[in-house]
Order: C-alpha cells, then sequence, then structure tokens
C-alpha cells in the first residue's frame, strides 16, 4: 500500500500558491468556499486511493499519526 | 370510483375461537397485514404451516406509500406467488434526471444488468401491491391451505410467556384471548407490540417534513425519475417527481422542519406548491397527500423469545433508495425457512439466532445508506451544503462527480458476511458476487431462469462437477441441480458463479443464499455445510 506524500512535492511551490490565491481573487466569502469545495473534489478524484484519502483526511485535520 | 384502498379486502367475520372457553392455541400469528405481515402468512401457508394474520382494519394501505419495489423482493414475491402480476402492472423505467437550480445537471441511463427474469426494480402503488398479496392469500385459501385473515382485530395486549405468546383482541363485537406457539410482529413503524413489551426503538431523526402528493394528471411527462435539488419551486429544498400506473405521479416536496402540518396538508396550500411545481397549465386531481419525518433506527434486538419482529416494526428506515418494503420482505424471506425446520424438530430454536445477526446485519446497511442519502438531500450543516452543491455544480461539467450525487441509492439485498450460518469461501477464484451469505443473482437457462428452480428448499447447484443427486444430513434432504457451463450460451452462469474457477459446487439456502461453496462435491465438507448452514456446527 502506498503513502500520503507529506514531504514537499510541488516544484515551484510559490508558483502554486501565487496561482491558488489568484483563482480566489475578487470572490465573496461564499463563491471562495464553493471554489475551495469544488477544489478538494477534483484532487480527492485525481487521487482516487481511498487508504490516501483517509490519510490526508486526517493530514488535513492536523491529527498526528499513532 | 372507490379505490381500491376504500374497499374492505378482508371484513371482520367472527371466529369460533371468540366463542372457545379457554383461549385457543394457534401454531404462528402474525399481526399486521401490511407488506411484511402478508409476505410472511403466505410464505408460512406455502409451507403447510397454519398461520392467522390479525390486522386492526380491513383495507389495503390507505394511499400509495412505497412505490419502488427492486429485483431481489420481486424474486422473494415470486417464490410466494405473487411477482408476476406485480411486474405486469408496474411501470419500468431507466432515465433518471437531475436538477440544480434551474438546470438539468446531467442525466443517468440505469442500464440494468441483462440475464435477470425480474427488472431492477418497479413502481406500483402500494395498495395494489398489498392487494395482489391478498389475492394470493384467496388462491392459497381456495386451495384449502392453513392461512386466515381477520380485519378489524385489534392486538390490544401481548405478553411472552416462555413456550407460547398471550394476546388480547379487540374485535367489533368485543374482546378475546388468543395464544400463540410464535408471534411475529409486522405491525408497522409504530409497533404497539414493541410498546406493549417495552422495547426499545432507537436511532436519528432527520429533522425535516416532506410533502408526499400522488396526483392523477394527463401529463406529457416521460416515464422517467426527476430529481431537484434547490429548484426554483421550491427554494433551498428538493423535489422528486416519479412514475406510477394509471397515471398516477408521486412527487415530493421537502418542507424544512418549522411547519404547520395541518396547514400545509390542506388542498389550497398543497395545490398551489403543485402548480408551481408543474406549470399553470397541466390538469391534476389530488389522490393522496401526506406529511412526513423521517427516522432511521431499529430494534436492539429483533426476537424476545417467542416473539419475532420484522418489517418496519424492526427496523425504520427515510425513504430515500427504497428500502423499507424491499428489506422488510427480506426479513420475513430470512425468517420463514428456519421458524419451518425448527417445527419439523431439525434445527434447534437457536437457528433463530442467526436471524436476529443477518437481518440486524441487512438493517445496519439499509439504515447507512439511507443515512447518507438524506444527508446529502437535505444538508444539516452550512460546510455539509457547500459540498453537496459542490458535487452538483461539478456534476454538470464533469462526469467524475456524477457518482457522487446521491438521491436515494437502488436496494439491493446484502451479502451476509460472517454469519455464523456460512462455510468458509473454498472457491477462492470464485466471483465475489456469489460468496458465502450472497443471495443468488439470477441466471438465464435457456427459456427459464435459475431462481425459479431453487425455490424454497436446499439446493447442491453443481457446475461442471459431479455429486450425488440427493443428501440426507441431519434431516435435511439437499437436492442437486446440474448445470454446465457447456449449455450457457449467455457465459451468464459462468460469469456469475465460477468466474476464473472450472467448476464449482454450491449449497444454497431456501432463501436463495449461498451458504458454501468449493470447487468439487466433498461429502465430509458439504455434510459439515450443511449441518452448519441449520446452526447444528
Ligand atoms: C412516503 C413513503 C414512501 C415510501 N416509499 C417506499 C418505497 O418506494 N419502497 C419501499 O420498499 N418502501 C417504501 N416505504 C416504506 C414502506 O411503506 C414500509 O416499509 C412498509 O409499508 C412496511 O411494511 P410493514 O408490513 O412492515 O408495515 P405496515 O405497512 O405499516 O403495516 C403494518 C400493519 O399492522 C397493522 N397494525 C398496527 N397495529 C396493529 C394492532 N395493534 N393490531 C393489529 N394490527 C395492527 C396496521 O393496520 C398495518 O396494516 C415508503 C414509506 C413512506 C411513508
Amino acid at each position: 500500500m502506498s503513502d500520503l506524500t507529506l514531504a514537499p512535492n510541488i516544484a515551484g511551490a510559490d508558483d502554486f500558491y501565487a496561482e491558488l490565491l489568484a483563482t480566489h481573487e475578487g470572490l465573496s466569502k461564499s463563491d471562495s468556499d464553493a471554489l475551495n469545495a469544488r477544489l478538494v473534489l477534483v484532487l480527492a478524484n485525481h487521487i482516487g486511493d481511498r487508504a490516501i484519502l483517509t490519510q490526508a483526511l486526517a493530514a488535513a485535520a492536523l491529527k498526528s499519526e499513532e | 370510483m372507490n379505490k381500491i384502498f376504500e374497499i374492505p379486502l378482508y371484513a371482520y367475520e367472527r371466529s369460533p375461537d371468540q366463542d372457545a372457553d379457554t383461549p385457543v392455541r394457534r401454531k404462528v400469528v402474525v399481526v399486521g397485514a401490511g407488506p411484511i405481515g402478508l409476505g410472511a402468512a403466505i410464505d408460512f401457508a406455502q409451507q403447510g404451516i397454519e398461520v392467522v394474520v390479525l390486522d386492526d382494519n380491513d383495507k389495503v394501505s390507505f394511499g400509495s406509500r412505497a412505490v419502488c419495489y427492486a429485483k431481489r423482493p420481486l424474486e422473494i414475491l415470486d417464490r410466494l406467488g405473487c411477482g408476476k402480476p406485480m411486474v405486469d402492472k408496474g411501470v419500468e423505467w431507466n432515465i433518471g434526471k437531475v436538477f440544480f437550480d434551474e438546470r438539468q445537471v446531467y442525466q443517468f441511463d440505469l442500464l440494468p444488468e441483462d440475464g435477470h427474469e425480474f427488472p431492477a426494480f418497479i413502481n406500483l402503488q402500494q395498495y395494489y401491491f398489498e392487494e395482489y398479496m391478498v389475492n394470493r392469500v384467496r388462491e392459497l385459501q381456495a386451495a384449502g391451505a392453513p392461512i386466515e385473515i381477520r380485519g378489524n382485530n385489534k392486538v390490544l395486549k401481548v405478553e411472552e410467556k416462555g413456550d407460547h405468546a398471550a394476546i388480547l383482541v379487540d374485535t367489533p363485537e368485543g374482546q378475546y384471548d388468543l395464544e400463540a406457539e410464535w408471534l411475529i410482529a409486522c405491525d408497522g413503524a409504530t409497533s404497539p407490540i414493541r410498546g406493549m413489551m417495552g422495547l426499545d426503538f432507537v436511532g436519528r431523526i432527520f429533522e425535516d417534513n416532506f410533502l408526499i402528493a400522488d396526483v392523477i394528471m394527463d401529463a406529457e411527462f416521460p416515464t422517467e425519475r426527476w430529481f431537484w435539488f434547490d429548484p426554483p419551486f421550491n427554494k433551498g429544498q428538493s423535489a422528486l417527481l416519479h412514475k406510477q400506473p394509471d397515471g398516477v405521479w408521486r412527487i415530493d416536496l421537502q418542507l424544512g422542519w418549522d411547519i404547520d402540518k395541518e396547514e400545509e396538508k390542506k388542498p389550497e396550500n398543497v395545490i398551489p406548491r403543485l402548480k408551481a411545481m408543474l406549470g399553470d397549465d397541466v390538469e391534476f386531481e389530488l389522490e393522496w397527500v401526506s406529511i412526513y419525518t423521517f427516522q432511521c433506527r431499529r430494534m436492539e434486538t429483533f426476537r424476545k423469545g417467542r416473539v419475532l419482529f420484522a418489517g418496519d416494526a424492526a427496523h425504520q428506515v427515510s425513504p430515500f433508495g427504497a428500502r423499507g418494503a424491499n428489506s422488510g420482505l427480506q426479513d420475513t424471506d430470512n425468517l420463514v425457512w428456519k421458524m419451518k425446520l425448527i417445527f419439523d424438530g431439525i434445527a434447534d430454536e437457536s437457528l433463530l439466532d442467526s436471524y436476529d445477526y443477518e437481518r440486524i446485519y441487512g438493517a445496519d446497511e439499509n439504515i447507512m445508506n439511507s443515512s447518507r442519502s438524506t444527508d446529502f438531500i437535505t444538508p444539516k450543516s452550512d460546510m455539509s451544503r457547500v459540498l453537496r452543491d459542490a458535487v452538483l455544480d461539478l456534476s454538470e461539467v464533469h462526469e467524475f462527480a456524477r457518482p457522487l450525487v446521491n438521491s436515494g441509492r437502488l436496494s439491493v439485498p446484502c451479502t451476509y458476511d460472517g454469519s455464523p450460518l456460512n462455510s468458509a469461501d473454498a472457491l477462492l477464484d470464485g466471483p465475489a458476487r456469489t460468496r458465502p451469505g450472497s443471495p443468488c443473482p439470477d441466471v438465464p437457462l435457456g427459456d427459464d431462469f435459475l431462481l425459479p428452480k431453487l425455490g424454497d428448499k436446499f439446493t447442491l447447484l453443481t457446475i461442471d462437477a459431479e455429486a450425488p443427486e440427493s443428501i440426507e444430513e441431519s434431516g435435511v434432504t439437499v437436492t442437486r441441480l446440474a448445470l454446465s457451463t457447456k449449455n450457457d450460451p449467455t457465459q451468464m452462469l459462468k460469469e456469475r458463479f465460477l468466474g476464473d474457477a472450472e467448476s464449482g459446487v454450491y449449497l444454497i439456502r431456501p432463501d436463495q443464499h449461498v451458504a458454501a461453496r468449493r470447487p468439487s462435491f466433498d461429502e465430509n465438507l458439504i455434510r459439515a455445510a450443511i449441518r452448519r448452514a441449520i446452526g447444528k456446527e
């Protein structure tokens, strides 16, 4: 079984982060929330692997692993 | 014209039991002539077991209630002799459309799997469903079967006495005492018997109300299921339109929690809501209107000594996914053959522990599925609404999001994984769908189908394998059904029962669930599997 990647993995991290902010630029709070929700679903589908998704949910909830 | 649900179908008649000096003891008493009580009674009668049904009124379900019946219950009803008239009358559909706000976000085709005698499901008014079951009871009576329905016999008191249940019954001509060696409580979601016996019924209430209206209209709508999330005519809520036979349409409108139910039910309030949905120029007539709050809950255990609970009395689900009547029929399908073995002195009463295990397993699966649908349809927090709407918005443009849209999942029977009656799976290359505990899927066999050949007896299904024609073990006779993949033009027998295996031997229970499977016949192992399937190992 593969594990969730938690080591740095995005080449051009600053670029990506700027693009993320730009995507939200000018949106109301509720439109931004909706966008984030769609983004989560798009990324989750790309990952697909159920075990990784469970690990990702735990990582996002800032739960430390046993 | 009188509707079928306005006509007494089992009018009160005085029974000699009412004039007996001491209470008469009956073998099996079923309380409730709803779909589940009738299903249980027909099954008992077909097995030659004397059964009396008591119901507190004399008509079928008032208004329709359930409309969707799935394949597995239809197969069970076919075994009970009333599945075919239901399919003939019922409406079949395959196309569903999903709307969000003002747009259709997508449509789907169910593409049901081929090679089954019965459709994936039908829509049919619950009153017809019950009427066909009552017709079957009459047919059995005409053939001399020991089955009786007593209308206007209301159960007032039940006491479990160890080797029987004592029952107090009220009738238009006064009360009488009756005893039952076994009592099957099919008295519905509000089960008075559960209350009389002080048993629990815990779970989750969904704080929402739904207006359910059946309307008769000559409309152009196609035979499709239409589901709306947050439509303009019912802002912030959901709606459903579904076709039933005779030009009757089921409409569900979510109303929210803070409403005045009595007000909302009045035609002067219902009609404008329906006009907003259907358009001003559509002519319709209201057949039945009701307001429901949904709950998902079950009893801690479905058996209390000689009293067994089945159907809504034992478990209740929200209607999204149509699991109420559908799963209740699987309860009695599971129960009756076990009771028959006990009555014949073949199995011990402890076999009924497996009823509890297997049907609680099924109830939990149904409760989980219907809770999930309800959570999607009626989001209970801001974030669950944001996520729900995100799924719907994405589903319009990206196919990946469509499987996440949950407007009710089709009711499918559960596999009794881990049941004490299963033997370990020994057909390791076999398909997962026919592993021990699974209900057998149907397979076309020339002009015929597999399931009617299995019937309601233990069967040894051999596929390209040798075995004796019949085996006697601990009082059970198991008859062989020999099939071959050489005679399987559709390859469905191979696909559904062998997978990558060369041959297979299946021990199948009277409720058509797999008890054991192996690549070939082994007398000792099959005998052990039979003993296990009747609770003796
Ligand atoms: C709006 C709605 C839509 C639904 N849609 C579907 C669907 O599409 N598919 C599906 O499978 N299910 C559906 N259901 C659920 C389905 O209607 C029930 O699961 C089903 O009726 C349960 O059958 P039952 O025999 O257990 O109980 P019931 O049908 O409730 O029957 C109980 C019987 O017991 C009798 N009784 C009660 N108390 C006593 C007493 N003291 N003495 C004697 N008799 C008594 C009652 O008169 C009644 O006849 C729906 C339900 C609702 C409300």
